[in-house]
């Protein structure tokens, strides 16, 4: 899986990227986290509130930093998919 | 609701360090709809039951504060030190109460809105309405600095008119729950509802102004050609009663623990200029005599950057000491409304001259707020 952190740098993006990294190590999910910090690319996402987290070009998280059981969550929801 | 935030040049630490305070319920991840009636039901009857402690307990206040003074401390009454610790003692607990209510109430409100559901309002609305509409918008919609930029463009791209996305802007970080909560436990409703009034005209008036001046040009030319962000209402809609309780709950958390020393320090300046007869040695340079007192106070406020929190004690030292309110309303106005690193995140939207037309009718609004008021009082 492909997941890209949206945001412009502030502390919240940072925090979410942190988050994100730890519940694929818990969740035990192969999948590549990568930042997307350029506006114009984050535009792209069509989110309207970073930080934001999307799988494979979705977006699944915006406007917060979620939590790590959170992110555990949705990736365990999405790969079933 | 609004700390600015990325690369904070104001040095990092402080409750502005991170932003996003209080930020929206987000995309509801995974579906918590279908939650069992009973849970409801329970979540009210705990909330009625917390309420009716709370309102106990704030009672109890003022008898504590005096039952602690001179029973406990055995203070004599009529000394500086004595109405010094009364006032504090009294007023930082009922403070950090009435801002625990109201921060849980303004999350529970706050999780009903969205800036994707602000933006389908607002989009198409004419002017005038729209500025009206926007302004109340910002208040209740949770937001953060650091997605101005993805807001305005979101808003822009899908047909909001570039004045009534202004209007929005400008009022979410400049009428603030903690302002005022602060301003009402400090100095009464009266001064709270002036500043939450004025607050939302100089929004709707500036937004309007900026709408009329037709600078639609001077924003940077790849956002119109951007996608619309944000089309997905998502499942936002579908958040249970227990969710909005935890996200005010949420906020409350986030808010108080980041608040507290600033609102306990203002009350500390406040209890002592209570207790210490001011000087009144601000008067003279910001009393409402001076004329250039209040272009000053906004010069200096808008590139400041702070938290409405943080600029209630240096308010009410400059109250005690004898400044006009006018003044003071609008350095504080012009501290949380405009700062340098929001305009420097918009900069990536805007070009130069939007900017500083920005911040012109802005700054020009909390002038007249502030020579009105000092010519009222």
């Amino acid at each position: 899986m492909e997941i890209a952190i949206l945001g412009t740098g502030c502390p919240k993006c940072r925090q979410t990227a942190e988050v994100v990294r730890q519940a694929v190590e818990q969740a035990g999910v192969d999948a590549t986290i990568h930042k997307v910090e350029d506006i114009k690319e984050i535009m792209k996402f069509k989110v309207m509130t970073t930080p934001a987290v999307a799988f494979d070009g979705q977006v699944r998280i915006s406007g917060k930093v979620p939590t790590v059981d959170e992110v555990k969550a949705l990736l365990a929801h999405d790969g079933k998919a | 609701m609004s700390e600015g935030c990325e690369k904070n040049p104001a040095g990092g630490s402080g409750p502005g360090a991170s932003c996003c305070e209080g930020a929206g319920p987000g995309e509801a991840s995974v579906t918590t709809a279908g939650v069992d009636p009973r849970t409801t039901a329970k979540y009210f009857g705990s909330g009625v039951l917390a309420l009716g402690i709370w309102w106990l307990v704030y009672q109890g206040l003022f008898p504590f504060a005096k039952w602690f003074t001179f029973s406990l401390l055995t203070l004599t009454p009529g000394s500086h030190l004595t109405s010094a610790v009364q006032f504090f003692v009294f007023e930082a607990p009922k403070i950090l109460m009435l801002l625990t209510l109201v921060v849980f109430a303004v999350g529970v409100v706050r999780s009903f809105f969205t800036p994707e559901r602000a933006r389908r309002i607002l989009a198409g609305k004419r002017e005038s309405a729209g500025n009206i509409l926007a302004a109340l918008l910002g208040v209740v919609t949770p937001f953060c600095s650091c997605s101005a930029v993805p807001l305005f463009i979101g808003f822009v791209t899908s047909g909001v008119p570039l004045g009534v996305t202004f209007s929005f802007l400008v009022s979410a970080p400049m009428v603030n729950e903690i302002a005022l909560v602060l301003l009402y436990g400090l100095f009464g409703w009266k001064i709270a509802a002036v500043y939450a009034g004025t607050g939302l005209g100089i929004a709707m008036i500036s937004g309007w102004v900026i709408g009329r001046l037709g600078m639609e040009s001077h924003v940077e030319e790849w956002v119109y050609a951007a996608p619309a962000g944000g089309d997905e209402e998502g499942e936002v809609l579908n958040v249970s009663w227990r969710d909005r309780v935890h996200f005010g709950l949420d906020s409350v958390r986030d808010i108080i623990g980041k608040v507290w020393p600033y609102v306990l320090a203002g009350i500390a300046v406040g209890a002592g200029i209570h207790g210490y007869v001011p000087e009144n040695f601000m008067a003279g340079i910001m009393g409402s005599g001076a004329w250039w007192s209040v272009p000053l106070a906004v010069v200096i406020g808008i590139p400041m950057y702070s938290n409405a929190a943080s600029i209630i004690p240096v308010v009410q030292a400059l109250l005690g000491k004898g400044a006009a309110l006018g003044t003071v309303l609008a350095f504080m106005m012009s501290v949380i409304g405009l700062s340098l690193p929001e305009m420097i995140i918009l900069r990536k939207v805007l070009k130069v001259r939007l900017i500083a037309t920005f911040a012109g009718v802005v700054g020009m609004g909390i002038l007249i707020v502030g020579y009105l008021f000092n010519v009222l009082l």
